[in-house]
């Protein structure tokens, strides 16, 4: 069972960021990077900032993950997240894969034990439809 | 570096104008486009220009108040400058001015007025999900769907690089209301607010209360834009623009309300370091020349950056500034958000500040502060671009 329900908003693949999602369907993290100067970006964006190339590849985002900081949402904005209130909202990074974050769920954890630099690790959210989101919870080690 | 703008062709703000204010879903009685060209007749009316002689308007933020309808409505027999400065957020409030004051400055056109329209009643609340954000697909599946509960994601890790407490952003919150209860205007005029109230109230978007989080209203501002020199003539009272600018740091793309990929040194800011160092050197001033302050208060953490980031403090410590007493009205260092701001007067995407910029020059707020020659006011922040005007008097 999805860690939301069916109604909650899926993700509406764009030309752009479309590689990025293909690989969730197949449940693999991975971030684009230039295929020239191998300079990682996230979001998606066809041009390399630093060396303007269109040439792209998609890296595996590193195992180890660890919270840059993290919030506790407690208003519905949207019906599909009532019954999950309140959950953890939080940013991610990948201390072997600087310059790129991901905006991603803490779960599996209270919400008053969750912090910043917390280590964390994927798992995938079955959302139907062959898709799936990457989520994160606490990694088996992690202090708290 | 002071200004190198032709003398002749230096810009003011000669007239403004609003709507009345009231929480979302007020104004029932017409439409959100009306709403705003009637705020616009009342700045022109303000500044005693004729609509006819306007042939710039401008604004930001996806206004749906486009300008070309808005040129037919006011029968401006020439539109000149359409401008409409890209991004989400407020970001472009200023930008909206900055945008007028280069094109007035280039001659380009000779009256703009800068304007914003929003109705939260008539169109999308803000603090509910909304299809079509930016690189949404990075946010809506996480259930980040409203600016709180991204932009609090940078208030949490401002509060853990620095010494900033819930009394902090308390302390922004409350200096609003109190100065809102000055205010007939305001929205929130008469609903005294307490500390007690304050850490009762619940919770948005950890660490982010009811009270951190601006109000949801209806309502419309504008202000014209021309020279000082076709001001001398009127019978208003201008105010003169001593800088305008708007632009964002290397990497923000969406910013906080999606993609969170500035730069590590930029994360934890409003984006407007860069911009603010441009402003006070075209004019001419420093943080400490500035008597008195509207800044974008969407979210009360990101106030607290915005001191830092215009010099006002070193960073990390506007916990401490505010503290100290500092932005309160009447005596404080920096009187803060005069008009109650947008978490107590109205949020129309920062265009109220802007008038209450224009209100403390002028000597007419209803908190004054004695004297006031110079005011910062700032655009939407933590977005790209982000922008800000000095307003003052030559």
């Amino acid at each position: 069972m999805a860690y939301f329900p069916d109604s909650m908003p899926r993700p509406a693949p764009t030309m752009d960021d479309a590689g990025f999602w293909a690989a969730c369907s197949e449940r693999k993290l991975r971030f684009q990077a230039c295929a020239d100067c191998g300079q990682p970006r996230h979001p998606p964006t066809p041009i390399c900032p630093a060396c303007h190339s269109t040439k792209m590849k998609w890296i595996d985002a590193p195992a180890r993950a660890e919270v840059f900081t993290f919030n506790v949402i407690h208003h519905a904005s949207h019906p599909a997240v009532a019954a999950r209130l309140p959950y953890v909202g939080a940013l991610i990074t990948f201390p072997d894969l600087p310059g790129v974050r991901l905006v991603s769920n803490v779960t599996d954890c209270a919400p008053s034990l969750v912090r910043i630099g917390m280590q964390v690790e994927l798992w995938w959210d079955d959302i139907g439809d062959g898709m799936f989101v990457p989520r994160f919870r606490p990694a088996k080690g992690d202090a708290s | 570096m002071a200004s190198k703008t032709d003398p002749a062709r230096r810009t003011c703000i000669a007239g403004v104008g609003q709507s009345e204010y009231t929480k979302w879903g007020g104004i029932q009685d017409r439409s959100q486009f009306q709403v705003t060209a009637e705020a616009i007749l009342g700045a022109l009316a303000d500044a005693g220009i004729k609509p006819a002689d306007v042939d710039g308007l401008t604004s930001f933020s996806n206004d749906s108040n486009d300008a070309p309808l808005m040129q037919v409505a006011l029968g401006m027999p020439r539109l000149r400058l359409s401008g409409m400065v890209w991004g989400g957020g407020g970001g472009g409030t200023c930008g909206a001015i900055s945008m007028a004051c280069a094109s007035i400055e280039a001659g380009h056109a000779d009256v703009v007025v800068a304007y914003r329209g929003l109705c939260q009643g008539q169109g999308r609340r803000f603090g509910l999900f909304g299809q079509g954000r930016v690189n949404g697909n990075f946010v809506d599946p996480f259930g980040l769907f409203a600016p709180s509960q991204m932009l609090s994601l940078a208030v949490r890790r401002f509060m853990h690089l620095y010494p900033i407490t819930e009394d902090h952003l308390c302390e922004i919150g409350l200096n609003a209301r109190a100065n809102a209860n000055r205010n007939p205007l305001a929205v929130m005029h008469g609903r005294p607010l307490t500390r007690d109230q304050y850490l009762a109230s619940r919770w948005i978007a950890e660490p982010l209360r009811l009270y951190d989080c601006c109000l949801e209203t209806d309502g419309a501002a504008a202000v014209v834009i021309t020279t000082r020199e076709r001001a001398r003539d009127l019978p208003s009272t201008p105010v003169d623009i001593l800088a305008a600018a708007h632009g964002s740091g290397p990497g923000w793309g969406s910013g906080l309300l999606s993609g969170h990929n500035m730069p590590d040194d930029d994360y934890a800011s409003t984006n407007g370091k860069y911009l603010a160092k441009e402003l006070f050197a075209h004019a001419g001033l420093d943080p400490k020349d500035i008597d008195v302050a509207q800044i974008y208060d969407h979210f009360s953490g990101l106030v607290l950056m915005a001191l830092e980031d215009y010099g006002f403090c070193a960073a990390g410590e506007s916990g401490e500034f505010v503290a100290s007493g500092a932005i309160r009205w009447p005596d404080g260092r920096l009187p803060l958000n005069t008009s109650g701001g947008q978490l107590s007067e109205a949020y129309v995407h920062g265009m109220n500040l802007v008038i209450e910029g224009v209100r403390q020059i002028r000597g007419t707020s209803t908190s004054q502060v004695a004297d006031a020659r110079t005011c910062l006011v700032t655009g939407g922040l933590g977005v790209s671009p982000t922008s800000a005007v000095i307003l003052g008097r030559h």
